[in-house]
């Protein structure tokens, strides 16, 4: 059966975009292993709002199943906390012992303005999607799905690229707070298939370049984001990248 | 209310064909005139808002989370159906229409579910030719397994991740035309009203979720696609955000909603934990292709399942319904697994659980192979449990899952509001009184990508839309109501947390109106779900500010829709005096626990015409006989 102890926690707490933040002091009892990380923030939340001394901790969730890429905590200084292959949802309180300190921050990056406490604004992500994330077919337009075949391998690793969910701890976790990680993912998913292949060049200039006008820093393979990636995608998406970029950008053809 | 369901005449096969004929267009040249608001940004919403604006209109595109990305559609693992026949196992459209018919236990709509099959085949097309990275065979084609109430291995999957592959498609295809400025997206934007000028939709109120500003938008044509109601239980498999507050503004300004009762109980869910819980999580029911469902047959049996011999097993699935076995649909699965329960033979901490056992299939296939079809699903499990599913059974148990009601729709997808559609799972057309696995992917984008986009135009091209603007008395009102609530919810300054309050809701409809109904538990429901909002309206307390980024202040209003809701949930079960799908009444179930359709009384859609709130929730009760001239109503047998 699941244990019942306490924890400290470090908050970071910023009441907006434009104001100062500080790290705040809280302990929470009660906590049982089974709980998710999550889970015990909204514990504290209760304590907070049933003491009405302050607001209670705004954080990014949604589908606590470690798949919407909604969740994105710094804990102990590491996105989505200890875990390999782990979103903060899916982070259980099992891997902390009692009376343990943990800090709580939001992903940090130039490109990710703080929108109050733990919540951070990601739309240049859906930006970088915008510019080029995509196969370009009209509804409707499709020939039979079996007119396309795909080598299954050839599939599976699109597929394993194509699992990035968006979270940004990829960028939260690199020095440069580079999106590489992110951008790769899309393009070695899309460009390595056929349906993708016409747009190939165009797609991943136009996808590099509004990475670095969002602000993104650039790769220096230190790997963090490898490491930190809650579905496990390989820094081998970056290096298909800049091949692709190099290869584009370098014929000297209208892209 | 008109409950006209517009369903063009004809044999079953040629009736979508017929009406795509004789719906009216709306010229290349006149579309970029027409605004059109998609509320959400599923694969319902994502798919209708990329493809009406690739056909040229101005599409308003409006989601509550901080990207279009992140719909709960992301989280649906299973699959896809549809009717390719590419296993060569004999399917047809009429095979995966009638499939569909029988496990909604006969009470959806003919037309509308024989069009879903139809179009089934041209979603796979789509969303390959899109880039979705479906499963494949070694000779490059696409691969198919089965699901949970059919014969046939009709099943398209993306390993354990296809709501999420198939959302990213609509969602990268929606992005694309924000790209061409054809669709105007509005995240972190939940919608708080409709709004109805000259008795048609022409725009709705939202509230900024960052700044807290009351918004008003308008246009020619409003799509709902926001999705089910599961989380009026509290715990559900549903994301936490999601919420009935977009359908239940529009229920309140006139649409009608229909079999509010008819929510699906998922059968492979982790079971509860603990009190804390903030949601639950589901297993894919394609876990059931290879797991064997089983209890030990002693009662309060708490040996190590691995300790557990061969005969001292209950197979009960198997044995009950030896030609589906492991495979019923998942009301059959989710009742016989409550009665395996309520029998005492339930495991795990609770009693609550019945085990999901991959010992056979490890055994004839390989855990290499066992790996490659489930392996994210079994980290997943190991993850939450802390058990590893390679080495004992999972522990399982019925869930809140999906809901079939929704507001009323006609075979063009339009409420009884002219101007208003409603999509995917926010509507209540297709699947009946229970829905099969692989279902719920098909069904949203068979309306957003090939259904919507027609019938609005045929909407569009014939309306006069008339000189109106934002500054009307209509947008007036609705924006000053939907402010009203939120002073009317810091005004109360109670004792009891929001999430208090939709944790004691969630008790009372798990209870009473879920996976088995009494009429004498049904009103008791009602009466506590009344006493509850009443102490909500006098002793909830909402912190922070309105001006602000505030998710306790989202809660209130999502939970103070809850309140009412419920009570309708509750008031339609009662009135259902059968059994029907996932809708079990126990005074109608056969001695083996069988649901008891009653045809002769009951075979309508219930559509529900609210009419204010005051103590109690007044609905006015219509009906829409539901006629069945090309199938043959018969008790559903799995046997």
């Amino acid at each position: 059966m699941a244990d019942t102890f306490t924890i400290h926690l470090k908050v970071w707490r910023q009441a907006g975009p434009n104001k100062p933040g500080k790290l705040v002091d809280y302990t929470v009892d009660n906590v049982n292993s089974h709980m998710s990380f999550l889970e015990m923030l909204d514990v504290l939340n209760e304590q907070i709002i049933a003491k009405g001394e302050e607001e209670p901790i705004e954080f990014d969730y949604d589908c606590r199943e470690g798949i919407c890429g909604s969740c994105n905590l710094m804990i102990n200084g590491r996105a989505h906390g200890p875990k390999a292959m782990t979103c903060s949802c899916q982070l259980h309180m099992r891997n902390y012992s009692d009376g343990d300190t943990i800090t709580v921050e939001p992903f940090r990056a130039k490109a990710f303005p703080v929108i109050k406490d733990l919540v951070v604004d990601r739309s240049a992500f859906d930006r970088i999607i915008e510019s080029g994330g995509y196969v370009s077919v009209k509804t409707g337009s499709a020939p039979d799905a079996n007119s396309i075949p795909v080598d299954k391998s050839v599939a599976d690793t699109a597929f394993d690229y194509a699992t990035c969910i968006g979270c940004g701890a990829c960028v939260a976790a690199c020095p440069n707070s580079s999106a590489s990680l992110f951008t790769g993912a899309k393009l070695a998913h899309l460009n390595r298939l056929p349906q993708g292949e016409p747009e190939r060049k165009k797609r991943t200039v136009a996808m590099v370049e509004q990475m670095e006008e969002e602000g993104f820093g650039d790769c220096s393979n230190y790997a963090e984001c490898e490491a930190v990636c809650p579905k496990g995608i390989s820094i081998s998406a970056i290096a298909e990248m800049r091949r692709d970029y190099m290869k584009a950008t370098f014929a000297g053809e209208e892209v | 209310m008109n409950l006209d369901s517009k369903v063009p005449s004809g044999p079953l096969e040629d009736k979508w064909s017929k009406h795509l004929n004789d719906i009216q267009l709306v010229s290349p040249n006149n579309k970029r005139n027409h605004d059109i608001i998609v509320v959400g940004t599923g694969l319902a919403g994502g798919s209708a808002a990329a493809s009406l604006a690739e056909l040229g209109y101005n599409v308003k595109s409006f989601c509550i989370q901080d990207s279009a990305r992140r719909a709960h559609s992301i989280a649906a693992q299973g699959g896809i159906n549809a009717a390719k026949n590419y296993p060569n196992d004999g399917d047809t459209i009429w095979r995966l229409f009638y499939d569909t018919i029988k496990g909604g236990d006969y009470r959806s709509r003919e037309s509308n579910t024989y069009r879903l099959a139809q179009i089934s085949n041209e979603i796979i097309d789509q969303a390959v030719a899109q880039g979705v990275p479906f499963a494949r065979e070694y000779g490059g084609l696409l691969a198919n397994r089965s699901f949970g109430g059919a014969q046939v291995s009709r099943t398209f999957y993306a390993r354990g991740q296809t709501g999420q592959q198939l959302l990213l498609g609509a969602y990268q295809s929606m992005m694309r035309q924000v790209h061409k400025d054809k669709i105007e997206m509005h995240t972190r934007h939940e919608m708080l009203d409709l709004v109805v000028i000259d008795g048609k939709a022409r725009g709705i109120v939202t509230r900024d979720l960052v700044s807290g500003e009351i918004e008003r938008w308008m246009a020619d044509a409003v799509v709902l696609a926001s999705g089910g109601y599961g989380n009026a239980f509290y715990l559900s498999t549903n994301a936490k955000n999601s919420n009935v507050t977009a359908a239940w503004r529009c229920h309140k300004r006139g649409a009608g909603f229909a079999n509010p009762c008819y929510v699906q109980i998922h059968p492979t869910c982790i079971p509860v934990s603990g009190d804390y819980q903030s949601k639950l999580t589901l297993m894919s029911e394609s876990l059931r292709n290879d797991g064997r469902v089983w209890v030990p047959e002693e009662k309060d049996d708490d040996r190590h399942p691995n300790d557990i011999p061969e005969d001292e097993r209950y197979y009960y699935l198997e044995e009950k319904y030896p030609a589906f076995g492991n495979l019923v649909p998942r009301d059959v699965a989710s009742r016989n697994a409550k009665i395996v329960c309520d029998e005492g033979m339930g495991v795990g901490p609770t009693g609550r659980a019945v085990y999901l056992d991959f010992r056979d299939a490890i055994e004839r296939e390989g855990r290499q192979t066992i790996s490659e079809k489930y392996g994210n699903l079994f980290e997943m499990y190991e993850n939450i449990t802390g058990d590893n599913p390679y080495e004992e059974p999972m522990r399982i148990f019925p869930a809140v899952h999906y809901t079939m009601g929704g507001l009323w729709v006609d075979y063009n997808l339009q409420s009884n509001i002219p101007g208003l559609f409603v999509a995917g799972e926010a509507n209540f057309s297709d699947h009946g009184a229970n829905r099969l696995g692989a279902s719920a992917l098909m069904q949203g984008l068979s309306d957003g990508y090939f259904i919507i986009p027609y019938t609005v135009g045929n909407y569009i091209a014939q309306q006069d839309f008339g000189d109106v603007s934002k500054d009307h008395e209509a947008f007036d009102e609705a924006a000053a109501n939907a402010q009203g609530q939120i002073d009317k919810l810091f005004e109360v300054d109670g004792d009891r947390s929001v999430v208090d309050f939709h944790r004691e809701l969630g008790q009372i409809m798990w209870d009473k109106v879920g996976i088995s109904r009494s009429e004498e538990g049904l009103k008791e429901a009602i009466k506590q779900i009344q006493e509850l909002r009443e102490e909500f309206w006098n002793n909830v307390r909402v912190p922070g500010e309105q001006s602000n980024y505030n998710k306790y202040l989202e809660f209130a209003g999502r939970v103070a829709d809850f309140l009412e809701l419920g009570e309708l949930m509750a008031k339609d079960a009662l009135h259902r005096d059968e059994s029907a799908g996932c809708h079990l009444r126990e005074e109608h179930q056969s001695e083996e626990g069988e649901a008891l359709r009653n045809d002769e009384e009951y075979s309508y859609v219930a559509a529900w015409e609210f009419q204010g709130v005051n103590g109690e929730l007044n609905e006015e009760l219509h009906k829409e006989d539901l006629e069945f001239d090309f199938v043959e109503l018969k008790q559903r047998s799995y046997k």
